[in-house]
């Protein structure tokens, strides 16, 4: 991820808080919903040359879908506080690269989303996430609904520049209704984030750290996941690295997800506003 | 003008791709009035008898035999294409790259299910003809030069033909949304 890290730098790393983030992990229930019935004050901006218009406040990747423009995210996660670690959200504001994902739209922001450059720098990171794992699409049962795979298909990714790595990674089929594939997982962090008990304890967890990195899961809490937690959990997962078990190619090809509509085609259809 | 010449063949792959080929259906008969095959196994020719234009490659190298046909037909082909996700990235076979050779031989002729007690000398092949098994399967773009990638396990019948006739007759290639897929 070297590379990476050299040509978006660090900036947009920090998120400002807002008044509602007051849980470290999780925003009171829906961030962006909140954040609109609270603060209605009104910013203009630009994406791409596209006037635009959304709640002051707003988080960047939202405030753009609701204009009917994709940014794309792997690890953020509606309602969940970001976490800008994928980079694949990178946009260009003002002239600096910054993540849209922790990014508030504010007043005069000139951004740019589609442009070459960027779109680039998101084929880097997509290519960089396959090399770096072990993806065998044919025999991944998440193929057709990963949100990895289709946006190598948005990106037209005919092949990674780099060499692949092939890395050995466990899998871990202990729990009853799950098992985790790391040879899949992007560290995105998204079940880490967001699939929590009741009472707050975590059912995922990262272990070790950099390149040694990996998501384990508490079996006791996991055994006791229903079927409904279960299913919730897998698709939180934007790949195919928490699967449920006994499930198996359960949608047939030509109707999955992501078979016939490019990822972020509904947003780009459906302008909400 | 005579018409470009193609060359096709299987390594470290299942034939998919080629069947995917062959599922052009009758578009078959309008491919063999654009080309001509060399060395393929459509047609059964075992060498290069001429400079061929089109290279097709389906699988990846898993072996030294398919390190030397790679390498032939790069010699022969003006333009190679990896042709499906063995090619391109080692595909099912390269999920033994992981496994200490060794391990994967002992399976296969020793150890695995079906094998178990019907090997009593533990025999493992050593015939001197047979080509060596590489450490791991590598993705043929990690061996020689590639010019184009046609993804897909295998690529779509209609992602094949767009290719050909974009080289063939040199129009840029139609890439629609449905007909690139990694599966
Ligand atoms: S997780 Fe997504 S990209 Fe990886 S093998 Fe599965 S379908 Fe392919
Ligand atoms: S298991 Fe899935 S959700 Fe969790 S970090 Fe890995 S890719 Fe993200
Ligand atoms: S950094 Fe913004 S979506 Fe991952």
């Amino acid at each position: 991820m070297g590379v990476i890290r050299k040509l978006f730098g660090d900036q947009g790393r920090k998120t400002e808080k807002t008044p509602l983030q007051d849980d470290p992990e999780r925003t009171a229930s829906h961030s962006s919903t909140n954040i609109v019935n609270t603060m209605s004050e009104k910013v203009k901006f630009t994406i791409d040359g596209k006037a635009c218009v959304a709640d002051k406040g707003m988080n960047l990747v939202d405030a753009a879908k609701i204009n009917g423009i994709y940014i794309p995210t792997l690890c953020h996660l509606e309602g969940v506080k970001p976490a800008g670690s994928c980079r694949i959200c990178n946009v260009r504001i003002n002239g600096r690269p910054m993540t849209a994902c922790t990014t508030e739209v504010a007043e005069g922001m000139v951004i740019e989303n589609n442009i070459p450059e960027i779109q680039e720098m998101r084929k880097i990171i997509i290519e960089t996430l396959f090399v770096s794992g072990n993806h065998f699409c044919p025999a991944c049962e998440k193929s057709g609904n990963c949100e990895l795979q289709a946006l190598a298909y948005r990106y037209q990714m005919m092949v990674p520049r780099f060499p692949y790595e092939f890395e050995e990674k466990q899998v871990d089929a202990t729990s009853p209704k799950l098992y985790i594939d790391r040879n899949r997982c992007i560290l995105c962090k998204r079940c880490v984030r967001s699939i929590k008990k009741a009472d707050g304890k975590s059912i995922f967890a990262i272990k070790g750290r950099g390149h040694k990195a990996i998501i384990i899961i508490d079996h006791k809490l996991a055994e006791a996941m229903t079927d409904e937690e279960a299913q919730r959990a897998m698709d939180i997962c934007p790949v195919g690295s928490i699967l449920r078990k006994e499930r198996g190619y359960i949608t047939p090809i030509g109707k999955r997800k992501y078979d016939t509509t490019p990822i972020g085609s509904d947003i780009e259809q459906n302008v909400t506003k | 003008m005579s018409k470009p010449i193609v060359a096709t063949t299987s390594l470290a792959g299942c034939f998919g791709c080629h069947m995917s080929l062959l599922d052009i259906d009758e578009r078959i008969l309008e491919l063999i009035e654009l080309v001509d095959f060399n060395k393929s196994p459509v047609d059964d020719i075992k060498e290069f008898t001429q400079m061929c234009d089109i290279g097709l490659i389906e699988g990846g190298c898993c072996n030294s035999e398919n390190v030397h046909v790679l390498k032939e037909f790069r010699k022969n082909c003006r333009i190679l294409v990896s042709l499906g996700e063995c090619a391109i990235m080692g595909g099912l076979p390269a999920l033994r790259n992981n496994i200490p050779v060794r391990e994967c031989i002992e399976e296969a002729y020793l150890n695995g299910p079906t094998v178990s007690g019907s090997n009593p000398d533990k025999i493992l092949p050593n015939d001197q003809e047979l080509p060596i098994i590489l450490d791991k399967v590598y993705p043929c773009h990690e061996i020689v030069k590639i010019d184009y990638y046609l993804p897909g396990c295998p690529p779509q019948a209609d992602l094949i033909w767009n290719a050909l006739v974009a080289l063939v007759t040199g129009d840029e290639m139609k890439l629609p949304y449905e007909v690139v897929k990694f599966d």
